[in-house]
């Protein structure tokens, strides 16, 4: 059967026969391998341009249609050494960058108009000790509205469009306070040089703003780069499908490409790449990804599969279908549209201080006001002094408070191999008491393996894993993890849903099911008690070894549940799979309190009953079946071999074999929210002082300048000890 | 005190000029592969094989 690879969905069309695909690339390590890429591609014929962004892992080449096509590139890069993915940028990224690069502007010019105020304004404060002339204090007053006035016009705008929308929806964010102070700090200054008076604010309001910016960077550049690291493991682990067209031919097209009615070949351990029906052919399939449950499913001509599951023995024909009514995956939708909607209630740290921040702010400077005017003052000097006040106030510290933790926590856990979805996991993660694992996949190990407790002769065993390099039987894909020896046996033939057959030293060896290797089944099986086991049987020489391959707990998985519940955490297990294959996790876990053959709607039942009771749950989880559970949690992790859509509703993926990442998230966001913590009572502390001297009206711009950037930089230092103790 | 009249925007052109400089960097994309950028410069394989030769 011929076979054609359509990439077209990545491939943009330029002009003039020309293209452009970016590809995500995989072990890229030094810089010797941007020099071979680079070069390897450029002297294809045909290929205009190819440039490696390292930090990215990303390559962007360019071609003549005429010359070479997509498919060709991949190929040529297969050959040089690298597994490269086509990439498909999400929206959400370029308008992150396309973002991010709007605030470096702005923080670039409001860091240039802090600094030429800042000299201007030192030159008064050095003036108005000695023998500066008016009119120069003057000059030097104008000369600084010319730059603070454009460049907070420019700058400010970040905090401007938030503030109105805030007010259009009629509510306050932090950006209110700040638009004001800065605008009232201007316009105030400008009235005061106007009438020649010895004081402006013009530096306090650019600097504020340059502080603010480099806060709103930083959550930013945080949120980008897990977002960029997350969309390159996807394209990595984008699946492709083999597309039957009506003319008969198999295309080999990205399972994205993919639209309901298409018709889908499945061979024998490939991953199910859409929901469909099976229209030709009978097999088994595993469902532990969608479901959770170990056993496979026999399903033949009508039978409805999942995306995610693993076609076991027989090739399979299916039509894809979008989510129908009744389908598993319906309800799975309906059920986390549901729990979505409930899970944004809860409220971020910094958004709680706010709401109390801003009117206290307001009502304090307007109290201050009054209060003057009633002991006497001009209106000229309560209004000074009132502005004062919320400059002072303005939550320069505040707004680093958080971020800069974020920030420095996100990187310590990117480095234990986690990928936080978004900032406010942190808190969440911090906050949780009780942690509910799903079985199959999170506590399990992704990939079944080759049970080591029943002791079978290494040397068969690596004989035997050796010829299941040649078989793609996910039993023998399981076992072929096992060999040391990476190179498969020359002449291995494999039969189609029995075994591999191969010459080793003259005689015969055979793996594959029991017939197929001419043992008698019952014998073996009854040597074997769980049923969670499947097994292969291997024979060589007259020797014959029955191998079980089993799901295996993650190999720390007791070190982490023990460590877990030293730290006052209450552990449960929530499966979908039978009871008799989660009781044995359960109990070598010492877990007491797990459930099994649960659906959907039932995890996210317990979830509720968790969080009636006060509890603040941690959902660990990565099937289809945990997605709504997930949503509806408190804050959830998902192992980075989950399935797509349970991805998407994780608060944070990780990464590996080991169950480790779930403390270390712990952990980590326990320090973190300690540290949040003491900034924010580090801020309230310069508050506390800054803001009487202010109603006391004894407030001078460089008072005011000396106590943000000193309250700004200790809570910035105090962020960094995150750093410390990881 | 009249050389304030050169002094100041001389400064003031000085700190635009930085400022016009960045953003230029900026724009024309020489902060997209931070990481690259320091390991590019490692591969000699741009300088002609007989200059090396020679030493």
């Amino acid at each position: 059967m011929s076979e054609t690879h359509d990439l077209s969905m990545f491939v943009e069309r330029g002009d003039a026969g020309a293209s452009h695909m970016t590809l995500a690339v995989d072990g890229v390590a030094c810089a010797g391998c941007i020099r071979k890429i680079e070069s390897g591609l450029t002297k294809l014929p045909g290929v205009i341009d190819a440039r490696l962004n390292f930090t990215q892992r990303r390559l962007a080449v360019d071609w003549r249609n005429d010359e070479i096509d997509a498919a060709r590139i991949i190929e040529a890069l297969e050959r040089i050494g690298y597994r490269a993915h086509p990439f498909a940028p999400e929206r959400v990224e370029a308008d992150d960058s396309a973002q991010a690069k709007w605030l470096m502007t702005c923080l670039a010019v409001a860091g240039f108009a802090a600094m030429n105020v800042m000299l201007l304004s030192v030159s008064v404060w050095a003036g108005n000790v000695s023998d500066m002339t008016q009119e120069t204090r003057d000059l030097f007053h104008w000369l600084s509205a010319l730059i603070a006035l454009p460049a907070a016009a420019y700058a400010g705008q970040p905090f401007f469009q938030s503030a109105l929308r805030a007010l259009r929806a009629r509510q306050l964010n932090m950006d209110v306070p700040i638009s004001l102070g800065v605008t009232l700090a201007l316009g105030l200054s400008v009235f005061e040089t106007a009438t020649h008076a010895v004081h402006a604010y013009f530096d306090s309001a650019i600097m504020l703003l340059f502080f603010l910016l480099i806060g709103r960077y930083l959550d930013l550049a945080m949120r980008r780069k897990t977002r960029l690291f997350a969309g390159n493991l996807a394209s990595l682990k984008a699946e492709f499908a083999h597309r039957l067209d009506l003319s008969g031919e198999l295309v080999r097209v990205p399972a994205a490409a993919l639209h309901p009615g298409d018709r889908v070949l499945v061979r024998p351990g490939e991953r199910v790449p859409a929901d469909g029906t099976v229209i030709g052919g009978a097999s088994e399939i595993d469902e532990s990804l969608v479901t959770g449950e170990t056993l496979y499913r026999a399903v033949r001509a009508g039978t409805t599969i999942y995306a995610g599951s693993i076609n076991v023995s027989g090739a399979l024909t299916m039509r894809v279908i979008a989510a129908g009514a009744g389908t598993l995956v319906e309800e799975v939708e309906r059920l986390l549209e549901r729990a979505t909607q409930a899970k944004s209630q809860t409220m971020r740290l910094a958004d709680r201080t706010t709401r109390l921040y801003a009117p206290v702010v307001h009502a304090t400077a307007a109290l201050t006001a009054i209060g003057w005017l009633m002991a006497g003052a001009s209106i000229h000097d309560s209004i000074v002094i009132a502005i004062a006040v919320l400059i002072i106030t303005c939550p320069c510290a505040i707004a680093l408070a958080i971020p800069t933790v974020q920030m420095i926590a996100a990187g310590s856990l990117f480095r234990g191999g986690i990928i936080l979805n978004g900032g406010d996991a942190i808190e969440r993660l911090a906050e949780a008491d009780t942690v509910v694992f799903d079985k199959t996949g999170t506590l399990t190990l992704p990939e079944p393996r080759v049970d080591a407790a029943m002791g079978i002769d290494p040397e068969v065993l690596e004989q035997a894993a050796r010829l299941a390099l040649s078989s793609h039987h996910p039993l023998a894909t399981a076992l072929a993890r096992a060999a040391r020896e990476r190179s498969p046996y020359s002449g291995a033939i494999e039969e189609p849903g029995q075994g591999v057959r191969v010459l080793i030293d003259g005689t015969e060896a055979r793996l594959g099911s029991a017939k197929f290797c001419g043992v008698a089944e019952q014998t073996q099986i009854a040597a074997w008690p769980d049923a969670g086991a499947s097994f292969i049987t291997f024979t060589h020489a007259g020797k014959t070894a029955t191998i079980p391959i089993r799901q295996s707990l993650r190999p720390d998985a007791v070190a982490v549940t023990t460590a877990l519940s030293q730290r006052g955490m209450h552990l449960m297990v929530l499966s979908g799979d039978r009871a008799q294959a989660v009781a044995p996790v359960a109990d070598t876990l010492g877990i007491g309190d797990w459930l099994a053959g649960l659906t959907p709607a039932e995890k996210i039942a317990v979830i509720e009953r968790l969080k009636l009771q006060g509890r603040r749950v941690l959902m660990v989880g990565d099937g289809l079946n945990d997605a709504p559970a997930l949503a509806a949690a408190y804050v959830s992790l998902s192992p980075i071999t989950a399935a797509h859509l349970t991805q998407a509703h994780a608060d944070a993926l990780f990464l590996g074999d080991l169950l480790a990442p779930v403390l270390r998230a712990v952990t980590v966001s326990r320090r973190a929210r300690t540290l949040m913590k003491q900034n924010l009572a580090l801020a309230a502390i310069y508050n506390a002082l800054a803001v009487p001297l202010a109603i006391a009206g004894l407030v001078t711009p460089l008072i005011a300048a000396v106590a943000m950037s000193g309250s700004s930089l200790l809570v910035t230092l105090n962020a960094l000890r995150a750093r410390l103790a990881s | 005190m009249n050389v304030l009249i050169y002094l100041v925007p001389l400064a003031l052109l000085l700190g635009l000029t930085g400022l016009v400089a960045f953003l230029w960097s900026l724009k024309s994309g020489q902060y997209d592969d931070l990481d690259g950028a320091a390991v590019r410069i490692l591969p000699d394989d741009d300088v002609p094989p007989s200059a090396t030769r020679e030493q």
